[in-house]
């Protein structure tokens, strides 16, 4: 009697096709991974299976499943690192939600969340950071009080900085190995 | 008469009842005390020799713990670094090369001398042989600026589970501490003399015993 009428589910409008990120085009995937590059509504979705050398911006949200090698730019919008992604780059987002393996700095103008089994070996500025139990951290974090006089956007404020290899910039001289985080 | 014997045993019970409350085992690993907050007074003074600051840097010597960076970063606005001293130090032990840590420990900071304004050491030093000790002290008081603070836990029992404490932060006023495995107990635990003649270049500020057999010390680096 109560029963809900499956028939009636809102439909779902298709969404409109939106610009996809901008990939040089020496990195761009071959034809064949075309289907790892997928867009849900608002989301790109960059497969497993697909390796990005050089830069990535964009205008929308992005979940990287694949392996990105450079610098990701996505100013106004979110950057997902799933659980098999892994970024060697410079990242600069709105949020960045780390589930994967990120190897570089993180600048994000709004929250840094770094899931249970999320990995960063890097340094970030980002007003709102979140460490799960559970997550590898390896670097620094600059959390600039909000309406702070010398606080700046942070994504500008990273990007002065020299740009320090990814693998340099975390504490380098300390013989042993990854900091499993527990709090 | 009978009113002050049982005045003065009840003075001898308080006495050994103050005994052995004192003398309660160490909270160690796998037991739910883990979970239990600990007061602690030096972390608000802390605190608040940092507020004043505008995006001051910060140095936690402890293993990540992100609810702390969450915590410093909102309650400060903060650049923190956390180097993971516990790691370090549990490299060295099961590469068989403790005595190495001395030397490790001179070079182990890579920021410029005077360059951060508060260190969280907790309680690094009591995993640590003297000469390590020393040369850790040497390295953080180089570190902090004029100024600068440095909090610092020191076990005052003498401890022999192996294991690493993470101090949690609950709030301004209290700790979680939770524990960890550790290749190696603490070493023994440092008088307060040794420990103010190994910070020669820092003052106390401020110095608490707490019931969790932890001395709680605060250093400031004098201003020129």
């Amino acid at each position: 009697m109560w029963k809900r009428d499956e028939s009636v589910k809102p439909a779902t409008p298709p969404a409109p096709a939106p610009a996809a990120p901008t990939v040089p085009a020496a990195a761009a995937p071959p034809a064949g991974d075309r289907r790892n590059l997928q867009m849900q509504g608002e989301n790109v979705n960059i497969g497993k299976s697909v390796v990005i050398k050089g830069e990535l911006s964009g205008s929308e949200d992005l979940t990287i499943e694949g392996h990105v090698e450079g610098r990701i730019e996505l100013k106004e919008n979110a950057l997902t690192i799933g659980a098999n992604g892994k970024i060697r780059a410079e990242v600069f987002a709105k949020a960045v939600i780390v589930l994967g393996e990120v190897v570089g700095n993180i600048a994000a103008s709004e929250k840094v969340d770094i899931r249970d089994n999320g990995s960063v070996d890097g340094d970030i500025t980002s007003p709102r950071v979140a460490i799960a139990e559970g997550a590898h951290f390896r670097g620094s974090v600059d959390m600039q009080r909000a309406g702070s006089a010398a606080a700046k956007p942070a994504a500008s404020a990273a990007a002065a900085k020299p740009a320090a290899s990814p693998a340099a910039s975390p504490a380098a001289s300390a013989p042993a190995p990854g900091q499993k985080v527990g709090a | 008469m009978a009113d002050s014997a049982r005045t003065l045993t009840d003075l001898f019970g308080f006495f050994g009842n103050r005994r052995a409350a004192s003398a309660a085992p160490a909270v160690t690993a796998g037991t739910d005390a883990l979970e239990i907050s600990h007061p602690t007074k030096s972390l608000q003074k802390f605190l608040a020799c940092l507020q004043a600051r505008e995006n001051p840097v910060l140095v936690d010597l402890g293993p990540v713990v992100g609810s702390n960076v969450t915590f410093f970063g909102e309650q400060l606005g903060c650049r923190i670094r956390v180097e993971d001293l516990a790691a370090d130090i549990e490299a060295h032990v099961k590469a068989g090369k403790p005595e190495a840590l001395a030397a490790f420990l001179k070079s182990r900071f890579t920021q410029a001398p005077e360059s951060v304004d508060g260190i969280l050491c907790w309680d690094m030093l009591d995993y640590l042989d003297r000469p390590a000790a020393q040369a850790l002290a040497e390295a953080l008081g180089r570190l902090l600026r004029p100024d600068g603070v440095l909090l610092g836990f020191f076990s005052t029992a003498d401890a022999h589970d192996a294991v690493y404490t993470k101090y949690v932060v609950v709030d301004p006023q209290h700790l979680r501490y939770k524990n960890y495995p550790a290749s190696r107990p603490r070493q023994r635990s440092l008088l307060t003399g040794d420990i103010i003649r190994m910070f020669k270049g820092l003052r106390v500020s401020d110095s608490f015993l707490m019931k969790s057999h932890v001395r709680e010390m605060l250093f400031r680096k004098p201003t020129a």
